[in-house]
């Protein structure tokens, strides 16, 4: 595929690149959101009024554990790629690319604290 | 870079359109976006302390069930439903259906009416068996 962008665009980083994988992985991932997260909201009701004993147990079910997982993967990146296009659409100048790497790390900080608890909660460590 | 601000014609910008459902439903769908973006530290506190042990879990259980915690879940679970029923609609268009103009307008308030009505059903359910 031929490049349009200036090699001076290109350098900067901004114009039209990716953009077509953005698009495609935001709504994979809105599919599977969909599903996974409506799975999690049905645990979370069952989960609700039973003791930690009991939320425990929920999560020595391996398919608890592994729905949990996918949901929490499949969440942060969408996320991340929405709140992105958010800032890209607001946000110009000097601040922008400090928003972006956070906009990353925060996303992937969500990820790794839920993917932690989930693991430990599943081995019951 | 250049400074020059004056007399440049400027694209237009929200006010100056119409409200229309479509395009506020488009603004809420971002919005709502962004609360559910934030609101995953609720997901993090609450999945850490369940393993963090039973101490740390009363205590995320005992704000979830507290008056601000149910209307934070109250109206998170809103924003939820609403974001997924945005995007189930984004769905159709990106495969090419109902994006004509009285579809797109119907199917907006259908959103609306869509995402508050599944939410009271939710709660009114917590609050009968819960």
């Amino acid at each position: 595929m031929s490049d349009f962008r200036t090699p001076l665009r290109r350098v900067r980083g901004l114009g039209a690149g990716g953009g077509t994988e953005h698009f495609w992985r935001q709504r994979l991932t809105a599919l599977s959101n969909a599903v996974l997260i409506t799975v999690f909201v049905i645990l979370l009701l069952t989960l609700m009024n039973d003791s930690y004993g009991e939320v425990r147990a929920a999560f020595a079910n391996p398919f608890v554990g592994i729905l949990m997982a996918l949901m929490v993967v499949s969440a942060t990146i969408h996320m991340k790629l929405g709140m992105q296009i958010i800032i890209e659409d607001y946000v110009h100048g000097g601040t922008k690319l400090p928003l972006l790497i956070l906009n990353t790390f925060f996303a992937i900080a969500v990820a790794a604290a839920c993917l932690y608890a989930i693991v430990k909660l599943s081995f019951g460590v | 870079m250049s400074d020059v601000k004056s007399a440049r014609p400027l694209s237009p910008h929200l006010s100056i359109y119409r409200f229309r459902p479509t395009m506020a439903m488009s603004i809420v769908h971002r919005i709502t976006g962004a609360g559910l973006y934030v609101g995953t530290v609720l997901l993090v506190w609450w999945l850490v302390a369940a393993a963090s042990g039973p101490d740390a879990f009363a205590t995320a259980s005992s704000f979830f069930g507290s008056i601000i915690g149910q209307l934070i879940l109250l109206g998170y679970s809103w924003a939820l439903i609403h974001h997924m029923l945005g995007g189930l609609r984004h769905f159709a268009w990106d495969m090419g259906y109902a994006d004509s103009k009285e579809t797109s307008t119907t199917l907006a308030i259908a959103t609306l009416v869509g995402s508050v009505t599944i939410t009271v059903l939710l709660w009114l359910g917590i609050l009968i068996f819960g």
